[in-house]
């Protein structure tokens, strides 16, 4: 079981959070022309990689935010996490 | 019954405690402290089961974890357990135990014919054998397989035992009491770290317990006592015996299985029989020691034949003579301690040693001793069925090529070392890559993965010295980096027998013209040519030479049968051992009771289980409940006889009627708040927001992104910044996420806030022709008018001095009302609503009849909003607006979305009125088209319309705009139903929809 630590509340345990998926995923702005492929793009094609991946959790049965996990996808090594809000560098 | 194998004297059982047990039917005594296996032995029972493929004759050949025989069913306390390891189960008085894989008896067996016809059954039987006419598969294959498959019987019964979790954090988790263990748990308690020590055997001390060594002036027995006494008593120190570490997970987590009560004749009141401890700890030291590996040789799987540290054990733990004439089979020094303490109780042993000229202290020992030794020499084949009675040995060549002249040699056991293994299971699992240490002939840890450091025999380090000062050191290291103390420990003297190099020797050749099995798998009865076969059939990695054979597949995991697998691989393939690699190791260790991983998980237990609060009164009133996700929800108010038909539709009646009241607190509630409030609610609605006047309720219905609907409910605004959202009782906790989603991280310049209000609000929908009159008088100081409170109206009240929420929507298609007082005020309300109610007729309906209600007006919910459908499917696409973008609408533009025979909600009504249609039904043109028929909908719902007495269904149903006034069928094979049928327009009862508005 993941380790993780929230950035809000501290380490937790996997099973306070909820997956979420790719973190790099952006959603088209309201009301733009959007592409069909640019559309299937965000709805549907995801890389699934192996390795170093971000990616969003809800700590939902703790603080309830949204955070995203820089996590590697083959050794579940977590080097870092952010705030919804934070800039990933 | 006598302990004919008991000596005198001597061993680590309580002698004053007599016990009684019984095995396969017959009465034996033990004393406390003996396990199943060593109480058997005293009693000179070798006999315990049959092999799984072959049922051939099965004894001990372990004194622990690692045994691959003695397995048995065990009965305590009324209940039974399959697959109990003799070896590890602690006597208590009145244990019951039987042996498995034996029909009829263990001592004939007709299995065991298997065993003259083995020819039958070599590798691989099963995938070639079971393969054609399909035909066989059911009446022959299967029940052979089921019949002769897998060990022991689990029990039917519901298990009355409790079985606990515990969630544990520590610095230092410590794997094993032995000298490592013991050495780095005293050094990082002593530095003041929080230790857990865990010993899955009941008495701590690990290999001190059987080695004659002197650790600081005392016997390795009685040092390991002091250290764990002195453990005991400091607080920041947690040791366990009976507990296994078995798992490691990701993030240094750890899972132990504790046996709370398997020792005790019944578990104690308030006690879990067993107890499952994750533990996360900061450090974990692996010291799990090291298994004896076994030497191949002819038949050496006959009863008698066993490792030599196990009749080394029973010998110094248990007080029991394995035999009386024993032979020591050995390729290094071990096999001279168990001669040694043979000898000092008087028994002669003779020692065969693959060696030819091998010199140690301890060999002089024993030849001092006078122990008949016999270098260069090796067990050609076991003789004796049901035991050994003798063996064939032979002198062998340099190379280990040829055998001399077979001699026989009488003898009642076999003892045999082969060197040791070290345990590196959770090592491995923990994603240690592990390596090949050439010396000792076996795979050591390689780089730490995670936060583990492996010590002692588990990393190949055989010397005591070393392995107390590495130990004492790291202990020492690792609760320094966390505790920052560092107290230096006096590093006790070691006196130990140095050991002089092993013999890099596994294999016994077969001498010419004999055809002996040579076991390299005990319980799975996999053979050195089953390994041969596999390889001469392709067969190459060792995970796929593992599958095909079962080598190492049985309980015990082949703990004393991998590496033996590994050397004949490598030997046969020509490649050294390193490089065809093991098989993965993982968890569990060793098996672990379901009952224990399920913990307190158990029916009711399994998740909450959540009641209005006004469950009482329903209870008072006769509801029969009905699991609603997690909430219990009267189904109806049952009525002397009625049944559930009976009942529902006696409510819903009255709903059309007069006026019925229905228990919907478990709606789903979330309060949203700030100033942008009106805006979350347009981008997340397929609807128009911005415009909802204060003190006005809108439906609404939500998407996903990928344009099928997520939910529907409706939202009132409260006041102006402020909004009442209800979603479905299922989909409450994913509609609160979703809203976080955006708010957080989508649209985080929204200034708006969502908070779970569903537990703070007990509701309860009020709806008739009468629901008028009756909430007139519940508020009789308000204008309740149409005027007043016209449809998706919302005001505040006064309930008899209680602060109310009133709306006015509808679910059932009458005039209706919901009326919601804080959660503590539910049964007031409820009860005023009954009282006030009882001159217009009012009765509770519970969810049935709101489903009918609701399936004959058409209205769509769970059964139609299934996670498949978009808005035009449920008739839904007046609320999706043109002129605004919202969540999943680029989507709905997708061609099987607006494809002209799109999937849409239909009514559908049996050709006789009388036939109800089960849900789930398919419809289709022609009932006797060939199959698969092809499908055209199905039915998502079902009830008896109250309005025209008689079935209704609501479908999914392909180019279902077009299809009202057709003939179908409604087929059901589960229920072999076909049932012609009509299509109608979903709204069955007022098309129009004016009763709400009235
Ligand atoms: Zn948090």
């Amino acid at each position: 079981m993941l380790y993780i630590n929230c950035p809000h509340c501290g380490m937790r345990s996997q099973n306070e959070f909820s997956y979420g998926g790719d973190a790099s995923v952006k959603r088209p702005e309201l009301n733009k022309e959007v592409s069909d492929q640019e559309w299937d793009n965000f709805v549907y094609n995801r890389k699934s990689l192996r390795g170093k991946h971000l990616e969003l959790w809800q700590h939902i049965s703790g603080c309830r935010q949204w955070i995203k996990v820089e996590r590697d996808t083959a050794t579940h090594e977590i080097f870092r996490t952010f705030k919804a809000d934070e800039e990933v560098a | 019954m006598t302990q004919a194998f008991r000596i005198e004297n001597g061993g680590l059982i309580n002698r004053d405690k007599k016990l009684s047990f019984k095995f396969n039917g017959k009465t034996y005594f033990g004393y406390e402290g003996d396990t199943l296996a060593s109480a058997l032995l005293a009693n000179g029972v070798h006999l315990v089961g049959r092999s799984f493929k072959y049922h051939r004759p099965r004894g001990f050949f372990g004194a622990g974890v690692d045994e691959p025989y003695a397995v048995v069913q065990l009965f305590r306390n009324g209940e039974t357990e399959p697959n109990i390891k003799a070896t590890e189960q602690e006597l208590f008085e009145g244990l019951e135990a039987k042996s498995v894989n034996c029909w009829p008896s263990v001592n004939f067996d007709i299995g065991a014919i298997n065993n003259f016809l083995k020819i039958f059954l070599p590798a691989g039987f099963y995938y070639k054998t079971f393969m054609w006419p399909k035909s066989f598969w059911y009446r022959i294959y299967e029940p052979f397989i089921r019949k002769a498959a897998g060990l022991g019987v689990a029990s039917t019964k519901h298990d009355k035992e409790r079985y606990e979790h515990k969630y544990e954090y520590c610095d230092l988790l410590i794997a094993g009491s032995g000298p490592s263990g013991l050495a780095g748990a005293y050094a990082a308690a002593k530095n003041g770290a929080k230790v857990i020590l865990a010993e899955d055997k009941p008495r701590f001390g690990g290999s001190l317990l059987t080695s004659d060594v002197n650790i600081g002036n005392k016997s390795g027995k009685d040092w390991a006592e002091g250290i764990i006494a002195e453990l005991k008593t400091m607080p920041n120190v947690v040791v366990k015996n009976r507990s296994q570490i078995f798992g490691y997970y990701d993030h240094n987590m750890l899972v132990m299985s504790e046996k709370v009560s398997d020792h005790l004749p019944s578990t104690k009141k308030y006690q879990p029989n067993k107890r499952l401890w994750y533990i996360r700890a900061k450090e974990v030291l692996i010291s799990s020691g090291s298994i004896e590996r076994p030497i191949v040789f002819g038949n050496n799987d006959t009863p008698g034949v066993m490792l030599s540290s196990a009749a080394k054990e029973y010998l110094k733990v248990y007080g029991v003579l394995v035999g009386r004439k024993p032979l020591v089979f050995t390729n290094n020094d071990s096999g001279y301690e168990t001669a040694i303490e043979f000898k000092k109780h008087g028994v002669d042993p003779v020692v065969l040693d693959s060696r030819k000229n091998p010199d140690s202290e301890i060999i002089d020992e024993a030849k001092n001793l006078g122990i008949n030794i016999k270098n260069s020499h090796v067990v050609v084949a076991a003789q004796g069925y049901k035991k050994v009675k003798s063996a064939e040995i032979a002198s062998i060549s340099k190379d280990k090529k040829q055998l001399g002249k077979i001699e026989n040699i009488q003898c009642d056991c076999i003892c045999v070392s082969g060197f040791w293994t070290p345990t590196i299971h959770l090592a491995s699992q923990s994603g240690n890559k592990t390596k090949f240490k050439e010396e000792i002939d076996a795979f050591v840890p390689g780089q730490s993965k995670q936060n583990e450091i492996t010590l002692g025999a588990a990393n190949g380090v055989f010397s005591l010295e070393e392995t107390l000062k590495t130990s004492f050191t790291a202990g020492g290291e690792l609760s320094k980096k966390i505790t920052e103390n560092d107290n230096e420990i006096a590093i006790p003297n070691v006196v130990e027998k140095k050991f002089s190099q092993h013999d890099k020797f596994w294999c016994v050749p077969l001498p010419k013209g004999k055809n002996y099995k040579r076991f390299l798998d005990f319980q799975n009865d996999v053979a050195v040519s089953d390994i041969e076969i596999a390889l001469r059939e392709g067969y190459r990695s060792i995970e796929h030479v593992k599958r095909y054979t079962t080598l190492g597949m049985a309980t015990d995991q082949g703990k004393t049968s991998n590496l033996n697998g590994l050397q004949l691989v490598s030997e046969i393939e020509n490649k050294v051992v390193p490089a065809v690699g093991h098989t993965t190791f993982r968890p569990p260790y060793t098996p672990v009771s379901i009952g224990a991983i399920v913990g307190r998980e158990v029916g009711k237990h399994s998740k909450p289980t959540r009641k209005s609060p006004m469950h009482s009164w329903h209870e008072k009133n006769n509801a029969v409940f009905v699991d609603a996700g997690v909430w219990l929800r009267p189904r109806y108010y049952k009525r002397g006889n009625e049944n559930l038909f009976e009942g529902s539709k006696r409510e819903a009646k009255n709903v059309r009627t007069n006026v019925g009241v229905c228990d919907v607190t478990t709606l789903g509630k979330i309060d949203i708040k700030g100033p942008d409030a009106a805006e979350l609610l347009n981008r997340v609605y397929t609807n128009a927001w911005l415009k909802l006047p204060v003190g006005k309720a809108r439906y609404g219905v939500m998407l996903r992104e990928d344009g099928i609907v997520m939910d529907d409910g409706t939202t009132t605004r409260i006041s102006e910044n402020h909004y009442h959202m209800t979603t479905t009782t299922a989909q409450a906790a994913n509609v609160l996420s979703h809203l976080e989603y955006y708010l957080q991280l989508v649209w985080p310049e929204l200034n708006v806030n969502v908070v779970s209000t569903t537990e703070q609000w007990a509701g309860a929908a009020i709806a008739g022709p009468k629901s008028r009159d009756l909430l007139q008088k519940l508020f009789p100081n308000y204008d309740l008018s149409n005027e007043g409170l016209p449809f998706m109206g919302y005001m505040e009240g006064d309930l008899f001095g209680v602060k109310a929420r009133i709306f006015r929507i509808s679910f059932s298609g009458e005039l209706a009302y919901e009326v919601n007082v804080e959660s503590d005020y539910g049964n007031f309300m409820w009860e005023k609503i009954m009282e006030v109610g009882e001159e217009f007729n009012i009765q509770p309906y519970g969810t049935e009849a709101l489903s009918t209600l609701r399936i004959e007006m058409g209205h769509v919910a769970g059964s139609e909003l299934d996670g498949r459908t978009i808005p035009y499917d449920n008739a839904l696409e007046g609320l999706v607006s043109k002129n605004k973008d919202f969540i999943g609408k680029r989507s709905l533009l997708r061609s099987a979305f607006t494809a002209e025979d799109r999937q849409r909600i239909v009514g559908v009504v049996p050709l006789d009125k009388k036939t109800s249609i089960p849900e789930g039904s398919h419809l289709v043109k022609d009932d006797k088209a060939q199959l698969p028929n092809p499908k055209l909908g199905h039915i998502s719902a079902s009830c008896w319309s109250v309005e025209h007495d008689n079935p209704f269904s609501l479908a999914i149903l392909k180019d279902g705009k077009n299809m009202i006034g057709e003939k179908l069928f409604a087929m059901s094979p589960l229920k072999n139903k076909v049932i012609p049928v009509e299509i109608v327009s979903s709204h069955y009862v007022d098309p129009k929809g004016e009763r709400v508005r009235s």
